[in-house]
């Protein structure tokens, strides 16, 4: 396959974010309350994506090794403050209903981890295609959980009655309690079909570690719960 | 009263992972036992209650007063990153034993979303510098009170007879369903 469609089939498919690699989980939760809204967010996260990875893989063999990630961080903020203004400027209503999840953008691990794993490593124009398979991805899967959540939740799907409304919606699945139980029912199903995802990686006994020992991945907030798996090998 | 009213919405009412969905990370990575959940609950603390008084400050005498507003998303992570490393240095030579009981989690909770998301928010609800500390305050205590109720209710569930496809992940966020639904009882009291 050619290498460029390999990234984007890399992106939506095999390390779908959402499905397979479970990154960004709160913009995953908190904006999915309707289809619409999951699609923007989608969105404006691959317009960030696209262009951070670009920059950062130009800038690969600028950047000192030691101060990488504030570096990154930088590229990324400053990104995420031009999409915010454009819209701001032009879009409005998208404004409006992401608030403050487009400024968290900057803190969501796709950005900073395809930038570690993926841009630093490549060249620009096949980092931004990851960027733009990720991106999808990542659009796909909030408007996937978007759309359940909706149909449960409302009855509606992108805002046109499915449902009539003699039926009363479940109303749960649009509050955030629901997010939870769709999200629980997503990695039920991949427990149950044994799907390859970062929360049902096979645990030999050699990679006993929560996070599958997956270090390229890690951002950190695993290794509490190493820690604890690593005691435990010690003391045994 | 205002004061106290800030507390109760951003503790209670409007909880941080519940209903806003950020620090979600931390929330379900570290809430295995209660004892590691609630060191990193009293960090979280720690962290969020000065990073919105620097913040705060910083946005009120320096960023506003040269217009430079729409910077803040830039300037907030770069400060909450270096904070964090700088009072981990401050623990570590003066508070030893605070240090010992906070320290492995300081490091994570630079890519924690609450700290930036709780600076954002003081300056979207124009805090002043005193209620954006009461705020950050509010906030991390909701946040330490969600998380040590889950890491007890997890401890209880280790040895349950949990149906098979429901094992790991999928019975924790369950349960953190469940207490969504309980807190957004809370709801009556704004």
């Amino acid at each position: 396959m050619n290498k460029y469609l390999e990234r984007l089939y890399n992106g939506i498919i095999k390390e779908n974010p959402t499905f397979v690699l479970m990154l960004g989980m709160c913009p995953t939760l908190a904006v999915t309350t309707c289809a619409i809204s999951g699609l923007q967010m989608g969105l404006t996260t691959t317009a960030v994506l696209i262009m951070s990875n670009f920059l950062i893989s130009l800038l690969r063999n600028v950047i000192p090794d030691k101060i990488r990630i504030p570096a990154y961080i930088v590229v990324v903020a400053t990104l995420v403050t031009v999409v915010e203004l454009l819209l701001e400027a032009y879009l409005y209503t998208v404004f409006e209903t992401l608030g403050l999840y487009i400024p968290l953008i900057v803190v969501n691990c796709i950005i900073l981890g395809r930038a570690e794993s993926y841009a630093s490593k490549n060249t620009p124009v096949l980092s931004a295609f990851d960027g733009i398979g990720m991106g999808i991805g990542f659009t796909f899967g909030l408007t996937t959980i978007g759309l359940v959540r909706e149909l449960l939740g409302a009855g509606t799907v992108f805002n046109f009655q499915v449902i009539p409304e003699a039926i009363d919606p479940i109303k749960i699945f649009v509050q955030p309690a629901g997010a939870f139980f769709v999200l629980a029912l997503l990695t039920m199903l991949q427990n149950v079909f044994k799907l390859k995802s970062a929360t049902n990686v096979e645990k030999s006994e050699k990679d006993k570690l929560a996070c599958g020992g997956n270090c390229m991945e890690c951002h950190g907030y695993q290794c509490i719960a190493n820690k604890e798996v690593l005691t435990e090998k010690k003391d045994n | 009263m205002e004061y106290i009213g800030i507390l109760i919405v951003s503790a209670l009412v409007s909880n941080v992972v519940l209903s806003q969905f950020l620090g979600l990370c931390p929330f379900l990575g570290v809430s295995k036992k209660v004892e590691t959940a609630t060191g990193m609950g009293a960090a979280v603390l720690f962290v969020i209650t000065v990073s919105s008084l620097v913040t705060s400050l910083l946005y009120t005498f320096v960023l506003e007063k040269l217009n430079l507003g729409y910077l803040k998303t830039i300037v907030f992570i770069l400060v909450i990153a270096a904070l964090v490393q700088f009072v981990e240095m401050v623990l570590k030579k003066s508070m030893l034993s605070l240090y010992q009981a906070l320290g492995v989690y300081l490091p994570l909770i630079t890519t924690n979303c609450a700290v930036l998301g709780v600076a954002l928010t003081n300056v979207q609800n124009g805090y002043d510098p005193i209620k954006s500390v009461l705020n950050g305050v509010g906030i991390s205590l909701g946040f330490l009170i969600a998380i040590v109720i889950l890491a007890g209710i997890r401890e209880r569930n280790e040895y349950n007879d949990i149906p098979k496809a429901l094992k790991g992940s999928p019975i924790v966020l369950i349960t953190a369903g469940l207490m969504a639904l309980a807190f957004a009882g809370f709801a009556g009291l704004a």
